[in-house]
């Protein structure tokens, strides 16, 4: 994230109108989706209408992976730099992960139903999926348990930061987990078609409506993140602390 | 300070590690989450207890005989005759491919009640029948 982001989450009218012409072009992109996935593209041979569900599931599986890289990389960066607002980057794309992951269990389950034939499945797919949805709901109880402990405001304390920085950085290892298991292991679950090595077959109308599904909501995710970010350093201001914003952290 | 720090992320460490090792035993079922024909008939004990069975349903094979639905299910080289007590999703048909729960029969048989369509992550446009089936 360069200067522009910086930019982009500063709590004043220019930012503010930045942040909006991003939403706007995210509803954009969302609507030509929308028409694109429920209209242009035709029903899938096997699977018949339930198909159109992939335009909800992937790009939610697909963003959810990137806020928790958002995780690891601003736990990372306040682990260096011991800079609060990366910590507060930080808890806004667990909550945008956990909730995206959320959705992704969700639509996926009513898409097993419809073609599996079951809403659940002991499957390595499913089960890492859910476990990764508790290790960073896990994230958030502990910022809040940290926080409530020690008194301390979430998003303006290097106790609760530090912490929750290390469980950041070590829960993102169960994202290739997630990602690889239909690989690694045998798996109900179908393995990927649009990062797949060999690229099986899609219909080009299929993947387009796939790939402006995923822009959309990558875009409105990144509008989510800012709009968070900023309500969160507004909440603090409002009531500032003793504790200076940035101080050398130890680890380990 | 240091040092008491590095006590508890060694302790947080290991509890870790125990943990991980729990749910991967516990896993076990969900890690080989299906059985192949191959590994079912060279191990056809091991079957007589409930298992899943995983495969493609051999085109020309599936056939309805009474209540039950006959078909075999074939991976690796390996095939297993399948009668099925129930109806299958309505996405289940020859060719794709299929995973079943039941039991292995001394006949050689697998009885089964309860079949989850596993497809794959191919995806066609269903050939519908507004356009004309034949170019001629």
């Amino acid at each position: 994230m360069g200067a522009r982001t910086v930019d982009l989450v500063a709590d004043t009218a220019r930012a503010a109108a930045g942040r909006r012409t991003m939403a706007w072009l995210a509803g954009g992109l969302a609507a030509a989706a929308t028409v694109a996935g429920g209209w242009l593209a035709p029903p899938d041979e096997v699977q018949g209408q339930a198909q159109r569900l992939m335009y909800l599931h992937v790009p939610a599986a697909w963003v959810a992976y990137a806020a928790f890289a958002v995780v690891l990389a601003a736990s990372g960066a306040y682990l260096v730099s011991g800079d609060l607002r990366w910590d507060r980057f930080a808890r806004a794309g667990a909550e945008i992960g956990v909730s995206l992951t959320a959705v992704a269990i969700a639509t996926g389950s009513l898409w097993g139903h419809l073609v599996w034939g079951t809403w659940w499945a002991w499957d390595p797919r499913l089960v890492s999926t859910a476990l990764l949805l508790l290790a960073y709901t896990g994230y958030l109880a502990l910022r809040r348990a940290v926080g409530e402990r020690t008194d301390a405001r979430d998003g303006g304390d290097h106790r609760v930061a530090r912490r929750a920085a290390v469980v950041g950085v070590a829960g993102f290892i169960l994202v290739p987990v997630v990602h690889f298991s239909v690989v690694w292991w045998r798996s109900l679950h179908q393995q990927a078609t649009v990062l797949a090595p060999d690229r099986p077959p899609i219909d080009p109308r299929m993947g387009g409506a796939l790939l402006l599904a995923v822009a959309a909501a990558t875009l409105a995710a990144f509008c989510v993140l800012l709009h968070r970010v900023v309500r969160l350093e507004r909440r603090l201001a409002l009531d500032p602390s003793p504790a200076p914003e940035r101080v050398p952290v130890r680890v380990g | 300070m240091i040092r008491r720090r590095a006590g508890r992320t060694a302790v947080v460490a290991v509890l870790l590690a125990a943990g991980a090792l729990l749910v991967t035993s516990a896993l076990r079922d969900t890690l080989t989450y299906y059985r192949t024909p191959g590994e079912v008939l060279g191990d056809p004990d091991g079957a007589r207890e409930r298992v899943r069975l995983g495969g493609d349903v051999v085109p020309g094979s599936l056939r309805r005989d009474g209540d039950l639905v006959v078909f075999r299910l074939a991976e690796g080289g390996h095939e297993i005759t399948v009668e099925q007590r129930g109806v299958p999703p309505e996405t289940f048909r020859e060719g794709e491919g299929a995973v079943i729960e039941g039991t292995l029969s001394a006949d050689g048989r697998f009885r089964s009640d309860r079949v989850l369509v596993r497809h794959g992550n191919e995806y066609r446009p269903s050939t519908s029948p507004a356009e004309p089936p034949d170019a001629r």
